[in-house]
């Protein structure tokens, strides 16, 4: 009892410190902080946000639009297609491939999916749709778009292992029934299932988005940390997380300190809204699951 | 009319084929990256790695030779701190979490575990930053052991809320029935089970820990010497790979691979194991019921 209220009692602690350690820029900058791009620890000493922001959120969207239809495909093809003794394998090496440490996942980044595939993939986008600001060069090799490829493999493995979970919790009768209209495989998976554990999927897709935001080490080496305002993505860039990561213990005072705690305060609430988001959907699919199994 | 029907199935006959072999490319997909990955860091890293490595002190730039000695001993001494911490509260919260489901404070602390792993590794640390470095006004070991005790809490109290499911009620029953007291009843009944997932969540929580590096960054800090002093700055594996990693020495490359493959495969045996562990008791207890 104790100990469940230590950890409790943990969270708010969280929010607490984060909350008085960023005072002095919350009291300096106040919401402004959040849109404006402004950055100068050296002489003017002011301090924005918002390229750090974006920079997470052009990332994290770059990695969801990856994994969402490979995390779902593979659990699809794991739950529903695949005999046991391949299903089983599989998921088997997706729980590995969470477990792999992300500052390994960042050395190969930098040292092998980089040169082998990001770079050759963004001097192709350049010369087909350089014209385009999203892939404006020159082409460096560390890059937005390295950083959310990277990501993309990093939570892969989340969004397979719960939608596996969602698809596994899917009440037999509905397939059956889709099945004995006449549905092939596929009219089934598309026309029953994903729309019957469509809260859980989102989220499953939320709980990845979560890990994507908040993923430090790996974004830090393969993304080049450096305060670009271009929209391009084949540009080195910053997030939240790399720019804390990058530049806390540089940080000579104490408005550049609180800061960069300001900045973690926004990291928090936001991953904090996305956990709650997924943590209801994954619960209400369940509980769906279950009335329909009853019924 | 016939004719229509018939193209109309073929369509829908290759939608499904297409469909489905798509699912199959993309489960392979998922996987390839981890082959690839450990296929470079064994490829990349095995030059480097001798007995030496294990028990040497790092190296300057071009100096041959070299180890991870104080990064290893550094890893063991936080990991360790973190896993004393957080083993009692992880254990004892995650029988509370199991045996009370629906209190308001079970349901609270389950929304707090899911709370507290979803926030982000380095807001862990900037927390424990303010929490212990900034008044103490030095880096420390200890500081990145507590860090890392925060990360392991709520994969204890899991793996524990789940072992001590996989207790039959009737047994609990059985044991309350016999007149024994709850307190009694969790120490022979429960007892049991949770020190299984305590052990497995241990496993998982250690390989976790052991390979974080983001919060390690402003805690322990990392340190070129031998420390095992709790309260100096210390190396740890992870961040020695990141340190190395980007430097701009190839030397200092291949010793991050190889150190990288140390932590691998210590990392992937832990998870290894922890889930054969649960595998077979969940089978054991199966054939119980």
């Amino acid at each position: 009892m104790l100990a469940a209220a230590a950890v409790l009692a943990l969270v708010l602690a969280i929010a607490l410190q984060l909350w008085n350690n960023s005072a002095l820029s919350r009291a300096a900058f106040g919401w402004a902080f959040l849109v404006s791009s402004k950055w100068d620890p050296a002489l003017t000493e002011t301090f924005g946000a918002l390229p750090y922001i974006l920079g997470t959120l052009i990332t994290a969207t770059i990695a969801l639009v990856g994994a969402v239809p490979l995390g779902l495909g593979a659990a699809i093809f794991v739950a529903e297609l695949a005999p046991d003794w391949l299903g089983r394998p599989l998921g088997f090496l997706a729980v590995l491939l969470a477990a792999v440490p992300s500052v390994v996942y960042g050395l190969w980044g930098l040292f092998a999916f980089i040169p082998t595939f990001v770079r050759p993939t963004s001097l192709l986008l350049e010369k087909s749709l350089g014209f385009l600001p999203l892939f404006r060069g020159p082409v460096y090799g560390p890059s937005r778009l390295a950083a959310g490829l990277l990501l993309a493999i990093m939570v892969l493995p989340t969004i397979t292992a719960v939608s596996r979970d969602v698809l596994r919790a899917i009440p037999r009768s509905q397939r059956e029934a889709a099945l004995a209209l006449g549905s092939t495989r596929w009219e089934m998976i598309w026309g029953v299932l994903l729309p019957y554990g469509m809260s859980g999927f989102l989220g499953a897709i939320i709980l990845g988005l979560g890990r994507a935001l908040g993923e430090t080490i790996a974004v830090t080496m393969v993304i080049g940390n450096n305060l670009d305002l271009s929209a391009s993505l084949l540009h080195p860039g910053y997030t939240m997380a790399s720019i804390i990561a990058n530049e806390f213990t540089e940080a000579t005072f104490d408005l550049y300190v609180h800061a960069l705690i300001e900045i973690g305060l926004i990291l928090f609430v936001i991953t904090l809204l996305i956990n709650l988001a997924a943590r209801v959907l994954i619960w209400r699919v369940g509980r769906r699951a279950l009335a329909g199994g009853r019924a | 009319m016939k004719v229509m029907s018939g193209r109309r199935r073929l369509w829908r006959k290759s939608v499904n084929a297409m469909m489905l072999g798509l699912a199959g490319v993309f489960s392979i997909l998922v996987v390839t990256p981890l082959l690839w990955i450990l296929g470079f860091v064994v490829r990349e890293g095995s030059p480097a790695l001798s007995l030496t490595f294990f028990t040497e002190l790092p190296t300057p730039v071009g100096v041959p030779g070299g180890g991870i000695a104080n990064a290893l001993v550094g890893s063991i001494l936080t990991v360790g701190l973190g896993v004393l911490i957080a083993a009692p509260i992880g254990v004892l919260a995650g029988v509370y979490a199991a045996m009370h489901p629906d209190t308001p404070l079970g349901v609270a602390l389950r929304f707090g575990t899911d709370v507290i792993s979803g926030v982000p590794s380095i807001v862990m640390g900037i927390f424990a930053y303010t929490l212990i470095v900034l008044p103490q006004r030095h880096f420390s070991a200890v500081s990145g052991g507590i860090v890392l005790s925060f990360i392991m809490v709520p994969i204890l109290i899991r793996t524990t809320e789940e072992m001590v499911r996989l207790v039959p009620n009737s047994l609990r029953d059985g044991a309350l029935a016999l007149g024994a007291a709850e307190w009694k009843t969790s120490f022979s009944v429960i007892l049991p089970a949770a020190l299984n997932g305590l052990v497995t969540g241990a496993m998982l929580a250690i390989a976790r820990a052991a390979g974080e590096a983001a919060p390690m960054l402003f805690t322990a800090f990392g340190n070129p010497f031998m420390n095992l002093d709790l309260r100096e700055p210390i190396a740890t594996l992870p961040h020695m790979i990141f340190v190395y990693a980007s430097s701009p020495y190839e030397d200092w490359h291949g010793k991050a691979w190889a150190t990288a493959l140390v932590l691998i495969t210590l990392v992937l045996l832990l998870n290894v194991t922890a889930r054969l562990l649960v595998w077979w008791r969940t089978r054991h207890l199966g054939n119980l019921g």
